[in-house]
């Protein structure tokens, strides 16, 4: 049967950012509509950590995007915090040579003057901090401001709490346009539903939206898999990661790379990442990737070596060529906004993210410069030739 | 087709099951032997204490874990069963706190 639905804004996408966008529209006195192909939660942030880091981020847009999401995520945890398992934790990140504790310190240096909180640990005080960490570690930095949720939850809890209407199993297959360009709404093979204005927050699968709305968006994947242990009692305080994982996050090669992230979950089991390839859609798992995971995750802790790796998962980061995400209007086709792009950072960044979306679309000035984010900032490729 | 009950040639064997024994067929998980023997709940749950056993029984819910031989977290519906193995009801994460 087919029906025809009309409200303000239509969010694609019912993952995290999409959960986002919709509670702050709704609390800006939007009328919202959520409409997804798949089930809550069933892209990326059904496959992620949780993590809402400051601590990896230099100084510069993304830094500023994570400032205040953080603050958003700790009002959100008074309204959600159990439902979501948020867990204001921290972060450690470790350095595991002594060149390398020097570059996290210039780089706690540089985040500090951005109004970031990193504490240097010294060698002997990092047991203090983490008592079954590695010995012979050289030092490390600790970022309060760090911390964790459990995604699929907070996104449920957040679409729950917006009060939108909520379309799974629903497929776009056209961002509709007027004559003269403006959105006026998105198709779906159960019906159109019209709206004034379209967000586009389906992470990975953002370019494939935007090219059915006739505009185009890079976005494109990085594969990670998570390591799940069995259960634990809580035996890792903070989320702790190797420096190299900074490195790694900005790295610009298609291989493999692996940086041990390691961290307890309020379920009990601990969470190994993370692996990032440019391999496309591939789901098959990779030994090499799993290997690097656990044998990273033990060099950190070795305690880990006697423990069960139960399960492991992967899922697709959505990233851009600069490795920042897209978000608002888009000046090529009136009425949409892009909500996407965020690669590995996509649950941290999602209330600010949802907020700034949320002011762009009633006409407020955005809390946040917009411009770093333009979604029209990559030229479309030459046409390539017929193959 | 052979089934574990027509007993024949393959000889039982003993485990014990929270200190009492109980008799297992070769080729039996410790599911399958616990279920043999009439126990349908060998673990309890981290947070309030209830009890479980095997939901899927073929490896993916991890519902069914169980500890043996002093290793918790074990599949029940995976792991044969073996002459001799000590099988304990698992109470919680079965790692101490």
């Amino acid at each position: 049967m087919s029906e025809s639905l009309t409200c303000d804004v239509v969010v694609v996408g019912a993952g995290m950012t999409g959960a986002a966008c919709a509670l702050y529209a709704a609390r800006a006195g939007l009328d919202v509509t959520v409409v997804d192909r798949g089930p809550v939660a069933g892209g990326t942030t059904g496959a992620g950590e949780g993590n809402l880091l400051v601590s990896d981020k230099a100084p510069g847009p993304e830094l500023d995007l994570a400032l205040l999401s953080l603050r958003l995520w700790a009002e959100l945890a008074a309204l959600h915090g159990p439902d979501v398992e948020y867990d204001a934790k921290g972060g450690l990140v470790v350095a595991e040579t002594p060149e390398a504790y020097d570059g996290l310190r210039a780089f706690a240096d540089a985040q500090r003057a951005a109004g970031v909180t990193a504490e240097p640990v010294p060698a002997d005080r990092l047991h203090d901090v983490e008592p079954r960490l590695a010995p012979g570690l050289p030092g490390g930095v600790r970022y309060p401001q760090d911390a964790q949720v459990m995604p699929a939850l907070a996104a449920a809890h957040l679409l729950r709490a917006s009060g939108a209407r909520l379309l799974t199993g629903r497929e776009v297959t056209r961002v509709l346009r007027a004559r003269d360009g403006a959105v006026r709404g998105v198709r779906t093979p159960r019906g159109d539903v019209h709206a004034p204005a379209v967000v586009n927050a389906v992470g990975t699968w953002g370019g494939e939206l935007a090219s059915r709305a006739d505009v185009f968006l890079p976005v494109m994947p990085r594969r990670g898999f998570v390591l799940v242990t069995e259960p634990l009692p809580p035996r890792i305080r903070h989320k702790v990661y190797a420096a190299d994982y900074v490195a790694d996050v900005a790295g610009e090669t298609a291989d493999l790379l692996t940086s041990p992230v390691v961290e307890g979950t309020a379920a009990g089991p601990v969470l190994v990442g993370a692996s990032r390839e440019r391999v496309g859609f591939d789901r098959s798992l990779s030994l090499p990737a799993v290997r690097a995971l656990a044998a990273g995750a033990t060099r950190l802790f070795p305690f880990l070596s006697d423990v069960r790796a139960l399960r492991t998962y992967a899922g697709f980061r959505p990233y851009l060529p600069d490795h920042l995400p897209a978000i608002g209007p888009d000046r090529r086709a009136p009425g949409l906004f892009h909500a996407c792009g965020h690669e590995g950072a996509g649950i941290g960044l999602a209330p600010g993210t949802g907020l700034l979306i949320a002011q762009a679309l009633t006409g407020r000035t955005p809390e946040l410069d917009l411009a770093p984010f333009r979604p029209d900032r990559f030229p479309r490729p030459a046409k390539e030739a017929a193959p | 087709m052979r089934t574990p009950e027509d007993g024949g040639t393959e000889r039982a064997f003993e485990v014990t099951f929270d200190g009492r024994p109980v008799e297992a067929l070769p080729g039996r998980t410790v599911a399958a032997v616990l279920w043999a023997a009439g126990v349908t709940s060998w673990r309890t749950t981290r947070d309030g204490g209830r009890p479980r056993g095997v939901f899927c029984g073929i490896g993916v819910c991890f519902d069914c874990l169980v500890t043996v031989n002093d290793r918790p977290n074990q599949r029940a519906c995976l792991v044969p069963a073996r002459p001799g193995d000590v099988i304990r009801t698992q109470e919680g994460t079965g790692h101490e706190n």
